[in-house]
This record gives structure tokens, C-alpha cells and sequence, in this order.
């Protein structure tokens, strides 16, 4: 593989990225890291010297839209060049191989860099029956434990991978489960998202790069630099929250004027990414920007959360037609011991011995 | 042959829950607050005596019997059962240190009628043979003689005889048909016959037409003070027998708190009918005639003095501006205690604590409240309205060497009336 | 991997239902009970009106008296500020309206967040001083059996759940927020077979207690 005895940094460069490009990119990942400014010359260099490592990307249940959020991009960005410039020796969305050769590329990829590769995932592996999903005639499950083998690490890359996602919603039909549901004896980094956002992947990548070492991972196994804060803390709309004002439509005075999105069910309280400062479409937007409530895609189980519209601390239960059988039934309960209360005392007045001058002392 | 048991006490206190108990033990949030409106508490620090830990054998009743959670428990044997021995220890409790006075049922947060309760634990009380041998023995004397103290008609005549002989008024007997049948307390007849004196010169100024009755001239009601309707009605019955028979409009309770408690508010309760005539507490009689102008008194005096309310009269009984009217009319320098009217402290004898040996240590040491409430007022003489709150404090005062007069206001008035 | 949000889930979900039924059904049956007993009518001629002075004590008794306070100021002060302070982090937090719109099917205007914020603080400071009232005040001290603890208790951790999920200080939020509705859920449970009640009987003590001064003339 020729390109692999290239640097990253060669690499950008006969891409035409400048050196002031290349600074600007090690210092905006530096920040989302959350590593001081005095980091990005060592981030720099290390990225400069770094040998692009082979990747080998597995997709399973899934949609695409991980890939798509990827590799999607107007201008030529650095995180595109990133991809572009690790040696993603297979995926099948993306070679032009197919087929037995496809499945030859990603053997010998793991031949060549046994225990060195990293294994990208997008998409759950379906437990309840091999046959929902399969690669070349083998199960996802037999592609994931044979691949991840010889791997260094796994990114799970999108909530499919990283909890089950979409595929796990109730009922879970496919018996899908997660990455690190089946990965345990080897780092799998989460990048959660529906889809995770591009900026988190090349991170993790170029935290890899640079140190030589995963980030620290929160206890969902997601990296802390990026999951650290819930969109809600950073979220610009935050001061209408806490100021009361709300909106209660989509197209109400609330709405128009940019006011909180929670009554309307935003999840950001609930929901640890990086959308509320690394934005959408190179900085365009993101989903509160545009008028609509976090859905709250990077955490687990988001899709059975109790309704996107629903605000987050609204019970998930059919709550009013409960509460009127609890009171029917409280009325019927409530009647009966009712009636033994009467009895007890009717009791007590009928039993009542007449209290004379005689019997006022003990016997 | 009827005998006090436990069983009999039992059935007393499930007879007595009703809904403002069930609600009142269901609201108790142990603040404790209700201890500092008792003068048990205030005056021992004792927290034994906080109100609403009076009530807890009715208080366990109403749980274990009354609620579904408490008959779970009892079942299960999670709740501790009333037993002869607990209600044998709250004797001391729900008579000794209760005057039923009702302050701390002004002050609970949640609105509990701690006195309203203690009067029916009381009935549970009787029943299962658990209060006081001295109470008991004046609900004796009270059923038997017609008096708790013991006094019979014919010591009521003796004083009248004597009272006409000294002053020349008249004191009418068993007229049928008269307007007026004031009761008396026999304390009254024994301690302050001034009363009656001053009952006959007031009728007699205001022109109304009155009787005593030689067989309902009792107005005590001992039933009351030791918790027994049973008793109670016995004595009321006796009472509006003898109004009927008069055929009166009018029975004026005298000064005498459970008194007024007893024919005002129970008596048609207890006897299951409404009355055919009216009761007034005299002062409320008395206040009346002064809004009509009937009451020709003198100048006021000016000799500093102030007013005990009686518990049952006041708080329990709503007469509070009445007295203080009467006291502008006779008084130029009548000054108020602190806490007085509805706040007012108890003597510390009511609800049969003074006719109960067993109290009385108790009682003279917790009386140290009412004796520094009048020497705060600086007065040189002390109204009252009760004959009973009267004899108490006079004893109180006594104990703690303190000298101060005493009247009833209805001699007050009396006194100064000016006949033209 | 997923069970802090399956706790979220479970408790938003079954728990509430369980919970919201176990109270609405025994809370209705305390009130039964209680009613059954009824209260007789007294044949004694009344001196005064026994509704509106009922009225007036159910709101009087906010109130302390003078004395009262002067004597014991602490546990007036701490009450106070408890339910002060539960109230309005109870019934004017936003979320919390947006539950009872659900429930009920209205809602309310709310107060911002950093007011809800300080009287939650009031909320638990209250507390926290009667707790320790309870535990040094003889009279307290006396009164209380394992039952006012327990309602103590009870009390306490939903707000103080609430403070630490809003503040973020359990991780993750879904657990924080699964403590704080597991807590409520647990006060929902013992609410009806605890002392708890007095949230509603007191309104039902205060008016007996009222009315039947005012039948005699006074008021309470
Ligand atoms: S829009 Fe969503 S994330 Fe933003 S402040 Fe409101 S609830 Fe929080
Ligand atoms: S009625 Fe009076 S004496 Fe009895 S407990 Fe209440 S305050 Fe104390
Ligand atoms: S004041 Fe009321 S609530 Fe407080 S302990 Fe006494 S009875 Fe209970």
C-alpha cells in the first residue's frame, strides 16, 4: 500500500492544503478537544509525522446516513482530507471493489496491520437471526468478531452502533444489539449521533494520531472532549429557558422570536453532543438553530424516549386515562371501606353500655 | 351489675371518632406547637404534657380501627394495642394536667380541636374505669343529691331565708310561668351566696319576672368534667325538666364555665331535642338589659382592675364582649391582660381538675402563669366570671402569697346599680 | 450500557402509572374514610354562621399566632421556608407545569429557573433546620416516631434530587433525572398512608375546628 508510507501531513499538502489550513484545523481540533491553545504545536507536529493508519469500516443495520454525514461536503473540508487520507482499506459503500474482491481488500488490509487497524462501525448487529443481515454470506455478528480480531480499537460510529439505535426501538424486531454489546475485550469508542457529527469522528482520529492514544470516554464510552455537555448547558436559547419563555407552537410568537424550545419537546437537557458549538453544514446550523428541539439522537434508547413533542418531564404513560380509572376505582374502594368504617361504629353505638354512677370505678 | 372494663372503654372511644377527629389525627404533623399554648407544658417544661400526646389511646383507636393502613398494621401486629395499663398512665394525662381549656386548639397549624378530642377520650376514659376517684365521687353526689358538692335544696333554702332577711329582697321559688330560672353553681351557695343576693337585686331593678327551681337549681355538670354523656344528660334532663315544669323562656347558666358549656352548647345534644326555652350565660342576660337601658348604674369607679376569662365561657362559649361592655359601664380603669379573650390563660382548675386531689400540686404549680398575667396588669382587684375559676385562683394566689380581691362581675354590676 | 436511560424510561413510564394510581386510589380512600364518620349536626341553637368563619380558619391558620412564634420560632421559620420553598419549586418550575398540563390538562405560567433554583435551596435549608428541630426540640422529639421521619425523608429527596439533576451534579442526566422521578414516585406511594395527608385534611381539620367555633360565636 503506497499510500500508507505517506504522512498525513505529505498527504494534505499535495492536496494543497496550506500550512496556515493545516494550523488553523490542529487548533480548531484542539479546542473541541478541549486541550489548551500551548497543545496545537505538539498537535501539529504529530499529525505532520503521523503515518496514516488502515481503517477498515464495517457497515450493518443501518441507513447510510452515518456515511453520508461523512464524507458529505461542499468544499473539499479538512475533515473530508482526513478520510481521504487514512487508508480506508474497506467499505463498501465507498470502494470500488465488490464483492470476493471487496472481502479480499479488507483480509489482507488485516493481514498487513494485525493489530494495529482500527475498525470503523456504523449500523447494529441483529442477534435474533444471522440471517436479517449478512455480508458475503456471513452474519454481521461473524464479520464483527472476525474483523475486530486483530484490531487496535473499534469506533462505533452513529447511535446504531454505539446503543442499537433506530433497529433496537421497541420492539426491537431484529434483536439488534450494540458494538460494545458484543466488543469486550478491546476499546470501542462511541461516537453516537443519528448521525454523529463529522468533526467528532476526525477528532477521535486525530486525538488518535497525535498521542498515539484513544480520549477519555465517558461511562457511555463516548469521548469526553466532545459529549462532555449536555446541548442544553450550551445552548443559545438556554437564557429564554431559564427566563420562563417558551415556545408552545411551532408557529407562535414564541417560535418566531427564538424563545426556548422545551415545551415543545426539546431534549437537550437530556442530551450530550457537540451540535450546540460545532453546528451542522460547516457551521450553517443545527436543529435548535432551526426552530426544532434536540430529539436527543446521541443518547441511548432516544427513539422510544416518551415522543419527540413531548417535553422531557412529562410521564410516558397515558397519565389522564390512568389517573380517571384511579379514581373510579378509588371511589369504589373508597365506598366500600366506607361502609366498614359505618359498620365499626354503629357497632361500637349499638354496643354501647350505659355509663351509670356504679360502674365508674374499675372491678 | 356494670362494670368498667377495657372492653367498655374500647367501645367508648370507637363510639367517639367521628369525622373532625379522624381529620384532625390524620393532619397532626408532630410540630409540637400545641405544647407552647398549654400552660402544662409552658409552666413544667414537662413535654409529656404537649396536647395532642394526651389524646394517643384515642389517637390509636381511630388509627387501628378507622383506617385501612392501621387495620393492615394491626393485623400484621405492627401497632402497639390500647391496653389497661397505657390508659391507666394517660389517666394522669387526659384529667390531671387537662383543663379542656382549648388554647391549644387556637394555635395548631393544621387546625386540630385538641380539646374537642379530650373531651371524647374522656368518654373511653370513664368507661374503662381509668379517671379520677375524686371526679368520680362528685358525679356521685352530683347523681345522687343532686349537687357534686353535696348540696341539697335545703341548704339552698337556708340561704335564701337568709338573704331576704338581710336585704328584703325577694327571691321567688318554683313560680310557674315566671320569664327568668337562673341556675346556680353550688359553689355559690356555699362559698359566694353574694351571688344569688346580687341575681335577686338585678332582677328585681330590671323589673323581670324570675324563679329559682328547688329541683333544677344545680347548674354543674360533673358528666361533663368527668367525660360521661350518659351522666351528663342524667343531669341535664334534670334541668329542663324543671324549666318545663315552670314553663320559663328564659334558663340563665350562672358563672360558672362548664356550667354554660353544659346547658348552652351539649345539653340539647344530649338529650336528643331541642329546648322549648332559651339559655343565656348571665352576662350575656345582663348585657342585654344594658343595651335596653334597663341598667341604671353609677359613676364607674376607678379603682384599677382587670378580668379573667373563663375558658368556657370565653373561648369555648363566645361570650368576650359582653363582660368587657359590662366592665366600661362599671369601670373607668379597667385594664386588659396580655393574652386575654379567646387568648386567655386558663386558671389551670378547669374541666375537673380542681375537684381532683390528685392535680392539685400540679395545678398550683402551672397556676404561676395566671398569677404573673395578673400582677402584670398591675390591677388592685380581679373580675371573673366563674365561681369555680374564682375559688381556684383565689387558692392559687394564696399559694404563691399573693393578696388581691376578688368579685364576680355579676356583683360587680350588682353593686352599682342606682335604684331612682 | 443503556440502563440509565431504561431507568428514565421506566420510571416516566410503568413507575408513574403504578405510582399515580397507588395515590389518587388511597388518597381517595383516606378521604372516605374519614367522611364516613361524618360529624352530627348539634340541636343546640346556633350563635354564629359555621361556613364562613370554617372559611376563615382554613386561611387564618397560615398564620401563626404571636405567642406561638415568639415561643417557637424555629419551627415556624423552618416551616415556612419549607413549604415556601416546595411550593414554588413544586408548582412553578416549568417542567414540573408541563407535567401537571398533561395530567390535568392546564398549565400555568412559571418563574424562571435561578428563582426556582434559590427556593428549592429555601426548600431543603427549611428542612434540613426542622429536621434538626425535630431531633433536638423535646417536644418535637417526644412526638415524633419513625412515621415523621420517614415523611421527612420522603420529602427531602425529591428536592433533593431535583437541585442535584438540575445542577448536573449526578451523571448521567437520565439517572438524575430517573432519582428525582423515582423519588416523587415514592412519595406518591406512602403519601396516602402517611402523615403526608395533612396536605389535604388540614383543609378538612381547619374548617371543623372553625365552623364549630364559630356555631358558638368564636373565632378560631
Ligand atoms: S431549546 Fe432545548 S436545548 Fe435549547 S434551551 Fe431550550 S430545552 Fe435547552
Ligand atoms: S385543653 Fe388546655 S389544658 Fe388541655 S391540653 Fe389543651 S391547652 Fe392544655
Ligand atoms: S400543634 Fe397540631 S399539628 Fe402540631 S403537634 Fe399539636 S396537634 Fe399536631
Amino acid at each position: 500500500m503506497d499510500t500508507n508510507t505517506k504522512t498525513l501531513g505529505e498527504a494534505l499538502r499535495r492536496n494543497g492544503v496550506t500550512r496556515r489550513g493545516f494550523l488553523k484545523f490542529c487548533t480548531a481540533t484542539a479546542s473541541m478537544m478541549a486541550l489548551p491553545p500551548s497543545m496545537v504545536p505538539a498537535i501539529a507536529a504529530a499529525l505532520e509525522q503521523a503515518r496514516r493508519p488502515s481503517v477498515i469500516w464495517l457497515s450493518f443495520q443501518e441507513c447510510t446516513g452515518c456515511t453520508e454525514s461523512l464524507s458529505r461536503s461542499h468544499a473539499p473540508s479538512l475533515e473530508n482530507l482526513i478520510f481521504d487520507h487514512i487508508s480506508l482499506d474497506y467499505h463498501h459503500t465507498l470502494q470500488v471493489a465488490s464483492g470476493e474482491a471487496a472481502e479480499a481488500a479488507r483480509e489482507a488490509a488485516m493481514h498487513a496491520n494485525e493489530g494495529a487497524y482500527l475498525v470503523v462501525v456504523d449500523g447494529s448487529i441483529p442477534l435474533g437471526n444471522p440471517g436479517y443481515s449478512t455480508i458475503a454470506g456471513f452474519s454481521n455478528l461473524q464479520t464483527l468478531e472476525e474483523t475486530v480480531a486483530g484490531a487496535v480499537a473499534v469506533i462505533a460510529v452513529g447511535t446504531c452502533a454505539s446503543f442499537g439505535g433506530l433497529p433496537k426501538a421497541y420492539p426491537n424486531p431484529t434483536g439488534a444489539v450494540s458494538v460494545s454489546d458484543i466488543v469486550t475485550d478491546k476499546p470501542v469508542i462511541n461516537v453516537p449521533g443519528c448521525p454523529p457529527i463529522p468533526m467528532v469522528i476526525t477528532g477521535v482520529l486525530a486525538h488518535y494520531l497525535t498521542f498515539g492514544t484513544l480520549p477519555e470516554l465517558d461511562h457511555y464510552g463516548r469521548p469526553k472532549a466532545f459529549y462532555g455537555t449536555s446541548i442544553h448547558d450550551r445552548c443559545y436559547r438556554r437564557p429564554f429557558y431559564d427566563k420562563g419563555r417558551f415556545a408552545h407552537t411551532f408557529d407562535d410568537e414564541g417560535a418566531r422570536k427564538g424563545w426556548c424550545l422545551y415545551k415543545l419537546g426539546c431534549k437537550g437537557p437530556m442530551t450530550y453532543n457537540a451540535c450546540a458549538t460545532a453546528k451542522w453544514n460547516q457551521g450553517t446550523s443545527w436543529p435548535v438553530e432551526s426552530g426544532h428541539g434536540c430529539i436527543g439522537c446521541a443518547e441511548p434508547d432516544f427513539w422510544d424516549a416518551g415522543g419527540f413533542y413531548n417535553a422531557l418531564s412529562v410521564p410516558t404513560g397515558e397519565i389522564s386515562r390512568n389517573a380517571s380509572y384511579a379514581i373510579a376505582a378509588g371511589v369504589g374502594v373508597g365506598a366500600i371501606a366506607a361502609g366498614i368504617n359505618q359498620r365499626t361504629r354503629n357497632k361500637a353505638v349499638r354496643q354501647h353500655a350505659e355509663v351509670t354512677i356504679e360502674d365508674l370505678e374499675k372491678r | 351489675m356494670n362494670e368498667a372494663t377495657l372492653e367498655r372503654g374500647l367501645n367508648a372511644f370507637r363510639e367517639q371518632v367521628d369525622a373532625p377527629v379522624a381529620a384532625f389525627f390524620s393532619s397532626c404533623v408532630s410540630c409540637g406547637l400545641c405544647a407552647e399554648a398549654c400552660l402544662f407544658y409552658t409552666e413544667t417544661g414537662d413535654p409529656k404534657y404537649t396536647p395532642i400526646r394526651k389524646l394517643e389511646p384515642l389517637r390509636r383507636v381511630w388509627e387501628q380501627e378507622y383506617t385501612l393502613i392501621g387495620r393492615v398494621k394491626k393485623v400484621l401486629g405492627l401497632v402497639e394495642p390500647v391496653t389497661d395499663e397505657l390508659l391507666q398512665e394517660w389517666q394522669e394525662l387526659l384529667y390531671d394536667s387537662c383543663t379542656m381549656c382549648a388554647r391549644c386548639s387556637l394555635v395548631c397549624p393544621v387546625g386540630n380541636d385538641i380539646a374537642y378530642m379530650v373531651r371524647k377520650a374522656r368518654e373511653g376514659m370513664v368507661a374503662s374505669g381509668n379517671s379520677p376517684t375524686d371526679v368520680q365521687a362528685a358525679a356521685e353526689r352530683a347523681v345522687r343529691i343532686g349537687s357534686p358538692m353535696g348540696v341539697r335544696y335545703k341548704a339552698l333554702a337556708a340561704q335564701i331565708q337568709h338573704i331576704e332577711a338581710d336585704t328584703g329582697l325577694v327571691i321567688p321559688v318554683d313560680q310557674v310561668g315566671a320569664d327568668y330560672m337562673p341556675l346556680l353553681s353550688s359553689m355559690e351557695v356555699i362559698n359566694f351566696p353574694e351571688y344569688i343576693e346580687s341575681l335577686a337585686r338585678i332582677f328585681q331593678h330590671a323589673g323581670l319576672s324570675w324563679t329559682l327551681c328547688s329541683d333544677a337549681f344545680e347548674a354543674t355538670n360533673t358528666g361533663i368534667q368527668i367525660g360521661s354523656s350518659d351522666i351528663a344528660r342524667e343531669l341535664v334532663q334534670r334541668i329542663v325538666d324543671g324549666a318545663e315544669r315552670l314553663q320559663v323562656k328564659y334558663v340563665i347558666a350562672p358563672e360558672c364555665g362548664h356550667a354554660y358549656t353544659s346547658i348552652r352548647w351539649d345539653g340539647p345534644d344530649l338529650i336528643g331535642r331541642r329546648f322549648p326555652f332559651k339559655v343565656l350565660h348571665i352576662l350575656e342576660l345582663l348585657d342585654e338589659l344594658r343595651v335596653s337601658g334597663r341598667l341604671k348604674t353609677e359613676k364607674p369607679s376607678a379603682e384599677r382592675i382587670t378580668f379573667h376569662d373563663p375558658c368556657s365561657i370565653g373561648r369555648k362559649g363566645g361570650v368576650i364582649d359582653s363582660p368587657r361592655r359590662l366592665l366600661g359601664l362599671v369601670s373607668s380603669n379597667f385594664v386588659e391582660m396580655k393574652d386575654h379573650g379567646t387568648w386567655n390563660w386558663c386558671c389551670g382548675g378547669g374541666g375537673g381538675v380542681s375537684a381532683n386531689t390528685d392535680a392539685e400540686a400540679l395545678r398550683t404549680r402551672v397556676f404561676r402563669r395566671k398569677k404573673d398575667q395578673i400582677e402584670e396588669t398591675g390591677a388592685s382587684k380581679l373580675i371573673t366570671a366563674c365561681a369555680n375559676c374564682r375559688l381556684v385562683i383565689e387558692e392559687g394566689l394564696e399559694a404563691y402569697n399573693v393578696e388581691l380581691p376578688m368579685e364576680g362581675l355579676t356583683e360587680l354590676v350588682a353593686h352599682h346599680l342606682v335604684e331612682d | 450500557m443503556n440502563d440509565a436511560m431504561d431507568f428514565l424510561l421506566w420510571a416516566r413510564g410503568t413507575a408513574f402509572d403504578v405510582a399515580l394510581t397507588i395515590f389518587i386510589i388511597g388518597v381517595i380512600i383516606r378521604l372516605f374514610e374519614i367522611l364516613s364518620l361524618g360529624r352530627p349536626r348539634s340541636l343546640a341553637e346556633p350563635k354564629g354562621n359555621q361556613l364562613l368563619p370554617g372559611m376563615k380558619s382554613v386561611i387564618s391558620r397560615t398564620l401563626p399566632d404571636n405567642g406561638t412564634f415568639k415561643r417557637q420560632p424555629l419551627t415556624v421559620i423552618a416551616g415556612y421556608l419549607f413549604h415556601i420553598g416546595l411550593l414554588i419549586s413544586l408548582l412553578l418550575f416549568i417542567p414540573h407545569i408541563e407535567l401537571f398540563n398533561a395530567t390535568v390538562g392546564f398549565g400555568w405560567p412559571g418563574l424562571p429557573n435561578p428563582i426556582v433554583d434559590a427556593a428549592t435551596v429555601i426548600a431543603i435549608t427549611g428542612l434540613l433546620a426542622a429536621l434538626w428541630n425535630r431531633l433536638t426540640n423535646p417536644v418535637m422529639k417526644l412526638l415524633s416516631d419513625k412515621e415523621d421521619y420517614l415523611v421527612w425523608l420522603l420529602t427531602f429527596l425529591p428536592l433533593l434530587t431535583g437541585y442535584l439533576a438540575y445542577h448536573r451534579m449526578i451523571e448521567p442526566y437520565p439517572l438524575a433525572l430517573g432519582l428525582h422521578i423515582l423519588s416523587i414516585e415514592l412519595l406518591l406511594i406512602l403519601f396516602p398512608f402517611t402523615k403526608l395527608m395533612h396536605t389535604f385534611t388540614l383543609f378538612l381539620a381547619r374548617w371543623y375546628n372553625g365552623a364549630m367555633s364559630g356555631f358558638r360565636g368564636v373565632q378560631s
